[in-house]
């Protein structure tokens, strides 16, 4: 069974009547890592947010499986329970949340779904700090309220910490990579290959290829126009980056006539 | 004994004739320190009359609707026994503090746990203090709230009896709160007018903490006027919870007047009330002072709560810092104004003031109106206002680590309420008010 089945999937967004998806297929087995490019608009983010479930978007046709299960049945938090993790283009900002806090009810939360005890406060700083070395962040971080004045950076790396803190079993990064100097592109790139392994999948959603001389896919996808039209492995990404999109554009406009 | 206002007559009018009935009598059993301002304030009053809406200062309140109620004014009368036990659901676990308990306005002794003082500090009831400490009195009492231009300062100092005394001498610290538990019991619709004065002298330190509860369902409205005085190099932390449930109204005003280099810091918590007004007033008589002004509404049912701030800047290079938050459920309304008065040549003043508010129903309302008026040029004074509702891309962002859309939602208005009741400066009593906001708050999801 895979981890992830994606089955001609077309979702818009409600209020608008604005189509973004028209048929996404796409299956990950555990421990295997895709990346998903495309250029802007072809609808890799709505894929991210329809996994996480965004409220706003609409699935209108086809099915997602997760471990076998239907995912779309399932609210925002039940799918976090479960082992779905989503890092956020844009991390959100929430002062007066302090990020201990925060933290201790997310982790004692999916633990409590996941059948283990609540770990107590002793426990629970040493287990975040652990992580927080674990992917190189400043621990002091951890002090403040989430997010609040973290600079682009520090916000995108604190979404790889809190990846290493809730242990799911498919991580999508939503253009983690965007924004980030070369520093906290690797910091990020690092935290990505330690955090990978038998048990847990990822979907790396990417605008660029540099991200991906970090990390070595199993398989990289094209998105154009709300699906994905292109699969191929690593030289695909560095196809894509020499040449642009226009050639896998052409492609499939000749397969479609 | 006790006077019933007569409904027959004009709000106003019963007032001024409970005045002069008891005037002769009752009233003049008070200490003379606190008396001597009564007839010029009855005076002021007959002139100013009950604020109307007409007011600017009261277009969005209307407490002349809720005193003319037949209220009965309790004037020399002893007050209801009440015991340990009634008084125990109010008392903050793990706050060690000088506690006096004040009953209808009047200090109860037998429920008073002062303890040991630091020496020439006074903790006490505000008439004994006028018999045993009139040097400091007459020099501190009626010199801040103004009785002659605000109506209900001037019918408070007119019927003054009594209320809390806090006097820290020169270079004392007080390490432990000062905790005064109002409490309301009758089964009669009381008005009421408690008196406090505090007064911090030079280079010392204190922390006051006042909570309002009640006793009684019967309808009450307390006309508090609390006045401060903090001496140079003074700091004081002044601390009001409000929570007397549904049909207690008030109009509580607390007046403190600054020296050079002092810091005062207030905060209001309306929890609970029918129609409360505040008016919160600090003058920066000196140069250097920092003052602060924190409030935090959290409005249910049809609570009316009403913050007025005026923040007096007429000495140089002092600052200021503003910041009421109203989270406001059902048809709860709110009203923030505060000014800011600079006057000329006071210059580098740092002035800052911000009233932000979640509206979580379509019946609830905010009415915010931030006033400047300076007369100086090299100042910096900011204001803003913000009305919303609960960021919901925050609400998802915390479904998406697992925390359920309930507990995602009582996490954003606890964030939102935490930025004023961190100000809270002892742990005791913000832990205490922050667990029963967070009671509120899931209410509310």
């Amino acid at each position: 069974m895979a981890l992830l089945e994606i089955e001609n999937l077309h979702a818009g967004v409600e209020d608008e009547d604005i189509k973004i998806l028209n048929g996404v297929d796409l299956t990950l087995d555990t421990g295997q890592l895709h990346a998903i490019m495309g250029p802007n608009g072809s609808g890799k983010s709505t894929l991210a947010a329809v996994l996480a479930g965004r409220e706003e978007y609409e699935v209108l046709e086809g099915e997602i499986l997760f471990q076998g299960e239907d995912l779309l049945e399932l609210e925002p938090e039940e799918r976090a329970e479960e082992g779905i993790f989503l890092a956020f283009q844009y991390p959100v900002e929430l002062p007066g949340v302090s990020m201990t806090n925060f933290l201790k009810e997310a982790v004692n939360s999916v633990r409590e779904a996941r059948g283990q005890d609540e770990l107590s406060s002793a426990d629970f700083l040493k287990y975040m700090r652990e992580k927080a070395s674990l992917v190189d962040i400043d621990a002091d971080l951890t002090k403040r309220s989430v997010n609040e004045g973290f600079s682009g950076g520090e916000k995108k790396r604190n979404e790889i910490f809190q990846l290493a803190m809730l242990q799911p079993k498919l991580a999508i990064l939503d253009e983690t990579d965007s924004g980030l100097d070369i520093d906290a592109l690797q910091n990020v790139s690092n935290g990505v290959n330690k955090l990978w392994n038998e048990e847990r999948g990822f979907l790396v959603i990417t605008h660029y290829e540099r991200i991906l001389q970090y990390i070595t896919p199993d398989r990289v996808h094209v998105m154009l126009d709300g699906e994905i039209v292109h699969s191929g492995d690593q030289e695909l990404a560095h196809k894509l980056e020499e040449k642009g999109y226009d050639w896998i554009r052409e492609e499939a406009a000749a397969a479609a006539a | 004994m006790t006077t019933a206002l007569d409904t027959d007559s004009d709000p106003k009018d019963r007032f001024i004739s409970a005045f002069e009935v008891n005037h002769g009598q009752t009233l003049n059993g008070t200490s003379a320190s606190i008396s001597k301002q009564r007839e010029d304030a009855i005076e002021h009053f007959a002139e100013l009359g009950i604020p109307t809406n007409d007011l600017e200062l009261w277009k969005y309140t209307n407490i002349a609707k809720i005193i003319d109620r037949p209220y009965t004014l309790p004037l020399g009368a002893e007050p209801p026994s009440v015991d340990e036990s009634d008084i125990a659901p109010f008392l903050i676990d793990d706050m060690n503090a000088h506690r006096v308990v004040l009953v209808n306005g009047r200090v109860d002794e037998s429920l008073s746990d002062i303890g040991e003082l630091p020496s020439g500090v006074v903790v006490s009831s505000l008439a004994q203090a006028g018999d045993e400490h009139p040097d400091v009195v007459e020099e501190h009492y009626g010199r801040y709230a103004d009785y002659e231009d605000d109506a209900m300062t001037a019918l408070n100092t007119a019927f003054v009896q009594d209320g809390a005394f806090a006097y820290v001498p020169s270079g004392t610290i007080v390490e432990k709160p000062i905790f005064f538990l109002h409490i309301t019991a009758s089964d009669e619709d009381l008005f009421l007018q408690p008196r406090h004065l505090f007064v911090v002298e030079d280079g010392a330190i204190a922390k006051i903490v006042e909570a309002q509860h009640a006793l009684t369902d019967a309808q009450t409205f307390t006309n508090t006027v609390g006045e401060a005085f903090v001496g140079e190099r003074g700091n004081l932390d002044h601390y009001l919870f409000q929570d007397e449930g549904h049909s207690a109204s008030q109009v509580h005003t607390r007046a403190a007047q600054q020296k050079d280099n002092s810091v005062y810091s207030t905060q209001a918590v309306t929890y609970t009330g029918e129609v409360i007004r505040n008016n919160a007033t600090v003058e920066a008589d000196g140069t250097f002072c920092e003052s602060n002004l924190f409030g935090l509404v959290i409005g249910k049912d049809d609570m009316h709560v009403d913050n007025h701030t005026r923040m007096d800047h007429v000495q140089p290079d002092c600052n200021s810092n503003e910041l009421y938050k109203h989270v406001l459920n059902d048809e709860s309304t709110a009203v923030f104004n505060g000014k800011v008065y600079v006057a000329r040549g006071s210059q580098r003043i740092d002035a800052y003031q911000q009233n932000d508010t979640l509206v979580m129903d379509n019946d609830a309302q905010i009415y915010t109106k931030p006033e400047l008026e300076i007369y100086a040029d090299d100042v910096e004074c900011s204001h803003g206002a913000t009305t919303g509702q609960v960021d919901e891309e925050g609400v998802f962002y915390l479904r998406s680590r697992g925390i359920s859309e309930r507990q995602a939602r009582i996490l954003m208005l606890q964030a939102f309420s935490e930025e004023v009741l961190s100000e809270l400066g002892i742990d005791a009593f913000r832990d205490h008010v922050t667990e029963l906001v967070r009671d509120r708050f899931a209410t509310y999801v």
